[in-house]
């Protein structure tokens, strides 16, 4: 009896949350001008006029490139950094690791305003590149999180092994190391991929004036009209930041499959 | 010639002293076994050779040539773990080539030279193969020819069996020495088994709490053992109190506890003094049970009674009480073993016998 009850509160919160979801995808494809029930036929007519509406056309490329980039600095920052503090013990380590997670656990609001007033400071104006530096700051430790729990599981003479056979420590790394993290690394990048092309917080504090992410597009078309186009780019969205992430664990899953795992 | 040459190292943790001023030197082709209980620091003085480690102080020279600053990827060790370190993302054939290629080596020679080390090492066919699709034992063995492909100065080797089940241990013992001898490489070889040691080693290192306690062949750190930590470590001892009487011939006259007067071979007793306390040494297996009423024919002979029997198939391990003294006793079965409380005459050969200065 009790179980019953659970069972059907379980179901009732993952309707409550995947529900909109759903209604979103399903509308996307509606034929009628409103972006609302009832359907009046099946269409991809929304998708057409996504495709040819330039404002969202820049924000989907300023996003990509966004995240893309935020994902090549901070897989290369959270690498050295999980290095560094797992094989090289450097002095103060332990800080350093908690100085690199706490974007995590403060609040992004919190974060964004901070970083904001301490550029107003500094008198430095805002621009594309600050807007990247911000999205390096919170994705970093998912990356360095990651990495140095694959890291952690690398025993040490594996490269012991390949440093007496002759390779230099850089070959060592290239050849031996970055090859068995490289799940870790690709799923490191993918997190912040994902988290940077969802962001909307941090980004509408960071971003400069005309310069408008996927996000912060739709957060802007919403103040207009609820144009069916919304609906859309929202299930474009959905597929991207599922879909990006289980490619990447199907080809991590394949890595693995390679050496023998 | 020696191959390497340690002289004075130390090695300093913070204030922890794991390996005492030592000095060392290993013979061109030879197996020397670095061998003491966990923790006396055989890995922490291997990993120095290795040049995973830099030394507090002294010099490690390795074929004539200063080696403190050399870095570990350019002294051409080869380097064998307890847990293998295959390269689980290559193949095995990928894994022994691994060397070769930063030795610049042609495709073709490497490709032979591969095959060859693998033949060596009876794994002809797994080239293809994973690591983690081999067993324990086969991953060793491709260690192995992984570190000797590169003809390496030295081959060291820590507690490279420990990880296998006793009967392929036994197997590999025999296997690794074979290939040691075919191939002549110098060999350094860590282990906290004696019976590895002795089994396997041309010179034997015992090491004790970060000191070298003695170094000579297997048989000599058997038989005639530097200290009673050697004595104890090497299988059982009875070691007994007694007293120093003088020399007489190349022998020295000593009282010992239970025993009474034992001369002992003076090769046997280099470090003691010719008068004052001593310790008398005696291997479990050289004392003797018989029955009281057998002659003594040039044996010393007490009486005894057996307290406890610990029945071993061939041999017989027995724990006598002779006056105050509880001694251990391993003898090979010749009929029937004697029963708990029975009353024995224990036997010693004096030339069977080793004397220590007392501590
Ligand atoms: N990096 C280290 N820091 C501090 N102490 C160490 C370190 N490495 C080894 N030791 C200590 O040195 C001693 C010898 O260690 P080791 O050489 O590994 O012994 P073993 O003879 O078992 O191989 C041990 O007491 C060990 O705890
Ligand atoms: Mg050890």
């Amino acid at each position: 009896m009790g179980w019953q009850l659970i069972r059907f509160w379980t179901l009732l919160v993952y309707l409550f949350m995947f529900l909109p979801v759903a209604v979103v995808v399903l509308l996307s494809f509606n034929a009628s001008q409103f972006g609302s029930f009832p359907m009046t036929g099946f269409s991809i007519r929304w998708f057409v006029e996504l495709a040819q509406n330039e404002a969202i056309l820049r924000a989907f490329r300023t996003s990509m490139i966004l995240g893309a980039l935020t994902a090549l600095i901070s897989t290369t920052l959270g690498v050295l950094a999980s290095l560094a503090l797992v094989r090289y013990r450097v002095p103060g380590s332990n800080l350093i690791s908690t100085l690199l997670i706490a974007p995590i656990l403060v609040p992004e609001v919190v974060l964004a305003v901070a970083l904001l007033l301490f550029l107003n400071f500094m008198s430095i104006n805002k621009s594309f590149a600050l807007l990247l530096f911000g999205h390096v700051i919170f994705t970093l430790p998912f990356v360095v999180l990651v990495v140095q729990a694959r890291l952690v599981a690398i025993r040490r003479d594996i490269e012991e092994a390949a440093l007496s056979l002759g390779a230099s420590p850089v070959q060592t790394f290239f050849e031996v190391t970055l090859p068995l993290m490289l799940p870790a690394v690709l799923a490191g990048g993918l997190f912040a991929f994902t988290i940077s092309f969802d962001d909307i917080t941090g980004t509408l504090f960071w971003k400069p004036g005309g310069v408008e992410t996927v996000p912060t597009q739709i957060f802007a078309m919403l103040r207009n009209s609820i144009s069916p186009e919304i609906n859309a780019l929202g299930t474009v969205m959905i597929v991207l930041t599922v879909g990006l992430p289980l490619l990447g664990a199907a080809i991590a899953r394949q890595l693995a499959r390679k050496s023998g795992g | 010639m020696s191959s390497v040459i340690l002289t004075d190292i130390e090695k300093h943790f913070g204030d922890f002293t794991a390996v005492y001023k030592t000095s060392l030197e290993i013979p061109d082709g030879s197996f020397v076994t670095l061998l003491g209980p966990s923790g006396c620091g055989k890995t922490t003085t291997l990993r120095m050779v290795a040049g995973l480690l830099d030394p507090s102080k002294g010099e490690i020279r390795i074929k004539d040539r200063r080696v403190n600053d050399v870095p570990i990827h350019k002294r051409n060790l080869g380097l064998v773990f307890q847990n293998y370190a295959l390269f689980p993302h290559k193949t095995i054939a990928e894994n022994v080539a691994f060397g070769l290629k930063y030795r610049g080596v042609a495709k073709e020679d490497a490709r032979k030279r591969v095959q060859d080390a693998l033949e060596l090492v009876q794994l002809p066919s797994v080239g293809d193969r994973y690591p983690k699709q081999l067993s324990g034992g086969q991953q060793q063995r491709i260690a192995l020819a992984r570190a000797i492909v590169i003809e390496p100065d030295v081959l060291l080797l820590d507690e490279p069996l420990s990880a296998l089940d006793a009967n392929l241990r036994e197997d590999m013992r025999v296997e690794l020495k074979r290939i040691q001898e075919r191939i002549g490489v110098t060999t350094i070889f860590v282990t906290h088994d004696q019976s590895e040691a002795l089994a396997m080693s041309d010179r034997i290192v015992v090491m004790s709490a970060g000191r070298v306690e003695q170094v000579g062949p297997p048989e000599e750190v058997y038989n005639t053992p530097a200290s009673e930590f050697v004595a104890n470590f090497l299988g059982a001892s009875n070691i007994m109190d007694a007293t120093v009487l003088g020399r007489e011939g190349d022998d020295l006259m000593l009282d010992v506890d239970v025993f009474g007067r034992v001369a002992v071979p003076g090769r046997k007793a280099a470090d003691v003094a010719s008068e004052g306390p001593a310790k008398m040494v005696l291997r479990a297996e050289k004392l003797l049970l018989t029955n009281r009423d057998e002659p003594a024919d040039g044996t010393v002979a007490v009486d005894g009674t057996v307290e406890a029997v610990d029945y071993q198939g061939q041999a017989v391990r027995y724990f006598v009480r002779a006056g105050d003294r509880q001694l251990q006793a391993i003898n090979m079965i010749d009929e029937h073993p004697f029963d708990e409380g029975a009353p024995v005459s224990l036997r010693l050969r004096p030339r069977d016998c080793a004397a220590l200065p007392a501590t």
